[in-house]
This record gives C-alpha cells, structure tokens and sequence, in this order.
C-alpha cells in the first residue's frame, strides 16, 4: 500500500539500523513521548533492530493512560443516567474507573456509543433533540481541533442537548515534568509527530535549550522511528540539543496555524491531573468561559471528587520512562488486559498493553 | 436470588457480573465462557474436543445391544490417537462412516451489506463448520426468531437469499423453526442454522492432529468481511466498495481430500480473524505456530481501512477464509489447489514445536513478536 509500505521496508531498516549502530559510541536512553510510537515499536519489533547501548523508553502520550481515575468516574456517571447519550473514541471503553468501566454501563443498559469523530456527537444531539449528548473530550492536542470544532459549532448552531467531557493534555508540560524529576533517566526524546503537526515544534525549543536535551519530531512508522532514532543519537554522540523534524512530510515548524486559533478560541490552558503521575500546572486544556455552558460537568452538577488507585499498580513510574511494563510484579499475572489494574494495560496504546500484547511468555492459562 | 450459581459459578462474579459484548468477540472473554460455563457444563467427549462441529461415528448410533463390545473402533481399522474415527484404509463402509454436526447464529447488522446478507451467510457459516471438519455439508435446519414490525419484503429477500445459497453449497434446508418477539426484542431478524454433512475418508482433521514440520496454508485475502460491515454499519465510503469475502468452503476441501492432501486440522476465519485462530490451534494441538506477516494477504483498501480506524487485519472477521494445516511434503500440491480457486492464497507460515500454545509472527522489517489472542472487542483508537 503506497505512503505505507515504503515506511516499513525490511531492507531500509535493517539498512537504518547498521547506521544506529555505526554511530552510538555510548550507551544512551531515549523515550519516545506518543503511545503510538511505542505500539509501533513493539509490535514491529523495532527495538530488537538498536544496538544494545540505546534504550528506549516509553513516555506519556497515550491519552487512555494518563485520563485521571476521577474524570472516568465522571464518565461513568453521566453515561449512566437515563435521557444521555454518551459518545467516546472506542479506546476509552475499557479502561476502568474506581469500580468499572463504560463497557459495563453499555451492558447494563446506559446508552454507550463509539463514534469516530466529535462532530458525529453533535449530529447525534441535532437527531435527537430530546436527549442529552455528551461527548467524552479527551486526548492531546491531536484531537483538540476536533473536539474544538464540535464546541465551536454547538455554539454557532446552538445546540443546546450537546455538552463535552473534557480531559484534554498538553505535552510539552509533561516532557518538562518528567525532565525535573529527580528519578529521570531520559536523555533524548522522539516527540510525538502527529501533536506536531497541530502544535508546531517552536514550544520545544526552550524545552531542548534549558535540559539540554535533543528533540527529534518523529512519525509513526518504523522507518520513522528508526530515522528518529538516528538523529537523536547523532546530536548525543555529538553533543548538541536541538529540535530536528524527521516528520517533515507532515510537520511545519509553526503547526498548523488555522488548528492553533480554534484550539485557543475554545479552550484555555488549565492545570489537569494525569493519572498516575499527578497534578502538572498548565498541562491541560479545558473550556473558556464562552463556551462554558458546554461543560458537562457543570451541566450535570458533578462535584470534585478524589479516588485512590490500585497502590500495587506502577503506572506513573511507566509512563514516566522510569520503570518498564515487565519490571512491575503484578505485570501478566495480577494485571492483564482482561483484568487491569492500571489504564496501560488497557489501551491500545499503553506500553504495558503493548508488551503484554507482543512480548510475554505465555503464563499457563 | 440463586444462591447455588452465585457460589458455584466458575468466572468470578468480581470480573463481569454481567454480559458484555466482548463475551461474543471471539477473543479471551468468549473462550472463558466456552471453557468456564459451557464446557464445564455439558462436558463429554465430542464437545471437548473443541472443534468446529461435532464428530460422530455411526457405529456410534447402532442400538446399544446391536454395538460391539467394547465401543472400540472396529479391528480392521488403524486407529488415530483417541479420535472418534478410525485413520483406516480405502473407502469406507457404511457403519465407518461419520457424520459431522454443528450449529451457529446469526445476528447481523445490517442485514444487507455488500457482498452478501444474513440469509447468505447463514448458510454458508454452518456449512463451513461441517467443511471445517473435512464433512461434506447435506442437510441444515433454519430457525428464524423474527421482530415484530419487519418487513415481509425483507424476509422474502433474506429467505431468497438462503435458497440460492443452499443450492450453490449443494445443502438441503430440511426443518425449521419460527419464532416472533416483540417490537424492541429482537434486531429484525435472528438466524439460527445446524447442519450435518458425512466423512467419506480417513483423515483426522483436528487441532490434535497438527505436528511440528506442517505447512500452514490460507485461502486468500483477509478482513474484508469485517470491514465491510463495519463500513455500512458506521457510514465509512471508501474509493472503492469494499464486499464481504462471504463463501462456501465445502468445495474447495473436497478438492483437497479428493487429492490426497494429508490435511490434519482446518479452520475458518470468523471472529476473531486470523489471530484468534491460530491461537486456539495452538492451544488446543499444544504446539508452536510461526507466521510471516509479509505473507499474509490483505488487499489495500481493506489495510487502508485498517489503518484509519486504528484495526489490525489479522483480527478482523472474515466469512469466506480458511487455514490449512497440511503436512509439509503435500503443500506446494496443496497451495496450487488453493490458488485454483482465489489466486491469493498462501503458504504463511509453520508448526514448531515450542514454545507450546503460542503464536509467534515475523514482522515486515524482520523482528519476532508474539501474536496473541485477542483480549476483548477491538476498539477503534482515539488518535
């Protein structure tokens, strides 16, 4: 298939892999921020191509993993009154709240849709004038736009039954995050190509200069992983720290400006806990006050609300490239995906899920 | 308040105290339910050997008095390893003979996509079953439980549909059932078929009779019956229209066995896809499968698709799709017979002997991953 299988060429990569290897002088870790990048990683096997120097390690950028306990809890609730039509992106279904998940309120009879865009929630509250539609507003700035623009035109159409749930996270707070902790081990980062292309790489800049450290914007493909990589060795080995753009065939330098203003029309820059890791300031998005009517936890009159989590689960230490999935001793046997105990074994995109999914020894079942 | 079930269920209320849909994905939920409930229940030697139909030897059903004793296969057989037919030599005559007997439902949405219908795939799913087993398909019953308010038109078309299938797989529909529920108690129409076809020769065709060496052999390209429903069933329009791969089987392993392929288990693609398969092969023939993922074959409208909507062709479900375990010294025969009928068809990978249960795949740039059975419905990503 043309734009994809020339990004996933045996040949090329085992080509881009000798490069690696030809140039890493040093052992060096390197995490790689998007839960797509890390799928691909493991499911392609790319790490098995490196060198054993470089380590990679998986960030923070799956959404599934880091929507705190409570907004699920949140979730839950309202999907669970009768009159609501609550739409999320499939992902979101399974991961589970402090006593169960959204596939659970769909079974016992709360009406639970996947849709695969906001605006098809906003159709949905036009066809049915009568309900409450709430859409389930999560992600980084990859799907901000998106769920922007279903706000932005519920505003212009006034559409009074629709109102968003929103969890939205911002990533360059949680890069900054992780590099002033105290436990980090990350060198340099592959960031997430796609929150690029939104966002641009300008807001990385500062970030490379003050911690020293390179930035490659990265895509998704092996191929791109494996170009990442070789160009954020390259300035380690060489001692620079720049921001670099192996995405070039998707991601400017300003972003996409047009993204950016509706982003800003709509929400405003807000302190938001991520599960696992804790509150981070100015690490979310949620509504401006024009379009607060919007806000389905003040439509709902949800209160604040704090919920402990399993304390066996090391998710934070995961998602924060501390630990690896398969350093957690519940890993496989207490936690699965059948039966998780944290979101990153839920997700698609959560490395615990990943390397459950692609990597285990079979236990006996 | 059943106290009784409550304390003697065997999936821990604790999990899922209730019915989800991922009970009916095909994947680890669904095998929990087969295993924990249903195969805990009815227990005995036909079900356990998790097949796609049962396996029944007409000496079997002589009257108990009439039987020889004890119920051993008959001495001028060889017998396989514990298997309800006999591995014996030529033709076999009437009292060898086995028949295969198996039953699915349909559930569909919508009841027509491109490609096929409820009323298609109805037919050809069970008589699928029975080609699964190495039967040939003869007779099927039909159950219909029908919605209130459906249209008449509609029916006649879904029960058009079934004719033209049946004589198409050479199967007779000789009994039925109907049944109507209330408006907002069905979805239209529920289908429910069994068949029974007969074995005319002396393979055992099981997940027992898989060996390390053996070939794994596919029919064609793969996921095209799930992403085309899911394409209707969710308004996704692509370039072109993508149709289900909805077909009958029978034929295709006829010509196999007819050619003395040494076939030891098949299985069709439903749920689950690919993936799930495979995996229920090697857990239940306890023995290692490999797979070459550049082999597998998935037109690119279908990956397209699958890429957009974040799924993996592997796990997607196919109607007309099938895998052959045969022994390796008859594959490259076997292929070409394969290739007769859908030129895509592919040898894609091999049985090995450890690591028992699992199976692992190759990547398109070279790495060893595991491909595990899929755990719960798969679920569009977010971004």
């Amino acid at each position: 298939m043309r734009f994809i299988d020339e990004y996933r060429d045996a040949k090329l990569a085992q080509h881009y892999a000798r490069l690696i290897a030809q140039i890493t002088k040093k052992p060096w870790t390197i995490m790689e921020v998007c839960g797509g990048q890390t799928h691909a990683i493991i499911k392609f096997g790319i790490d098995e191509l490196l060198p054993k120097e470089i380590t990679l390690v998986h960030g923070p950028g799956c959404p599934v993993c880091v929507t705190p306990i409570e907004i699920i809890d949140k979730a839950i609730e309202i999907a669970s009154r009768p009159n609501v039509i609550f739409c999320s992106f499939g992902d979101m279904l399974r991961v589970p709240g402090s006593t169960k998940d959204l596939l659970s309120v769909k079974a016992q009879g709360g009406d639970v849709r996947i849709v695969y865009s906001p605006l098809d929630a906003l159709k949905l509250a036009k066809e049915n004038p009568d309900k409450e539609v709430v859409f389930f507003g999560v992600g980084f700035e990859t799907t901000a736009p998106a769920n922007a623009m279903a706000v932005h035109q519920a505003y212009l159409q006034e559409v009074k039954n629709f109102s968003m749930l929103v969890s939205h996270v911002l990533v360059p707070p949680a890069m900054e995050a992780i590099l002033s902790s105290p436990n980090n081990r990350v060198q340099g980062f592959l960031a997430a190509g796609h929150v690029c292309t939104v966002m641009g790489y300008t807001e990385y800049e500062p970030i490379a200069k003050k911690y020293k450290v390179p930035i490659v914007v990265t895509g998704f493909e092996p191929l791109d992983i494996l170009q990442g990589v070789y160009m954020c060795v390259k300035q380690l080995e060489e001692g620079r720290f720049e921001v670099e753009n192996q995405y070039a065939r998707s991601v400017r330098r300003e972003g996409n400006l047009k993204a950016q203003e509706l982003i800003r029309e709509v929400f405003c820059v807000v302190p938001r806990k991520w599960r696992g890791i804790g509150e981070i300031p100015k690490s979310g998005l949620g509504l401006t006050e024009k379009y607060k009517e919007f806000d389905a936890e003040r439509r709902f009159g949800l209160a604040d609300r704090s919920v402990a989590e399993s304390s066996e689960c090391i998710a934070g230490l995961v998602l924060q490239g501390v630990k690896k999935p398969t350093e957690c001793p519940a890993f496989g046997t207490r936690c699965t995906p059948e039966r998780p105990l944290g979101a990153p074994m839920v997700s698609s995109e959560g490395a615990c899920a990943a390397y459950y999914r692609y990597r285990r020894e079979r236990k006996n079942e | 308040m059943n106290d009784d079930f409550a304390l003697s269920c065997p999936i821990p209320i604790s999990e899922y105290p209730q019915i989800l849909l991922a009970h009916g994905g095909g994947g680890k939920l669904m095998h929990q339910l087969i295993e924990k409930i249903f195969g805990a229940a009815f227990a005995n030697e036909y079900l356990d050997e998790r097949h796609d139909g049962a396996i029944i030897s007409l000496k079997d059903l002589t009257p108990r008095g009439d039987r020889p004793s004890p119920p051993t296969p008959l001495p001028s057989v060889k017998t396989g390893e514990g298997c309800p037919q006999g591995r014996g030599e030529g033709q076999k005559g009437l009292g060898e003979r086995s028949l295969a007997f198996t039953t699915d439902s349909y559930v569909v949405r919508p009841l027509f996509f491109p490609g096929g219908d409820i009323g298609k795939l109805a037919v050809y799913g069970t008589v699928n079953d029975l080609a699964m087993c190495g039967a040939r398909p003869l007779f099927l019953s039909a159950g219909f439980i029908l919605e209130e308010g459906l249209p008449m038109e509609t029916l006649w078309r879904i029960v058009q549909s079934m004719k033209e299938a049946a004589q198409t797989a050479h199967v007779q529909i000789v009994t039925g059932d109907t049944k109507v529920v209330d408006k907002g108690k069905g979805d239209g129409i529920f289908i429910n078929t069994a068949g029974i076809g007969v074995i005319e020769h002396n393979l055992t065709i099981s997940p027992k009779s898989v060996r390390p060496g053996d070939c794994v052999l596919l029919n064609g390209d793969v996921g095209r019956h799930g992403i085309a429903i899911m394409a209707v069933r969710e308004g996704l329009s692509f370039e072109s229209e993508i149709e289900s791969d909805c077909a009958p089987l029978a034929h295709i392993v006829t010509k196999l066995i007819e050619e003395q392929i040494e076939i030891h288990c098949l299985r069709d693609l439903t749920r689950g896809g690919l993936a799930s398969a495979l995996n229920e092969i090697a857990q239940s023939g306890r023995v290692a499968i490999s797979i070459e993922e550049s082999a597998v074959p998935v037109r690119e409208d279908v990956q397209g698709a699958c890429e957009i909507l974040g799924l993996d062709p592997l796990y997607v479900a196919n109607e007309g799709r099938f895998v052959a375990f045969v022994a390796a010294k008859d594959a490259e025969r076997a292929l070409q017979i394969l290739r007769s009928f859908s030129p895509d068809a592919a040898l894609i990978g091999r049985v090995l002997e450890q690591p028992a249960g699992i199976v692992t795949l190759r990547s398109r740039i070279g790495a060893q991953r595991i491909l595990d059975m899929l755990s719960g419905e798969q679920l569009p990503r977010i971004c």
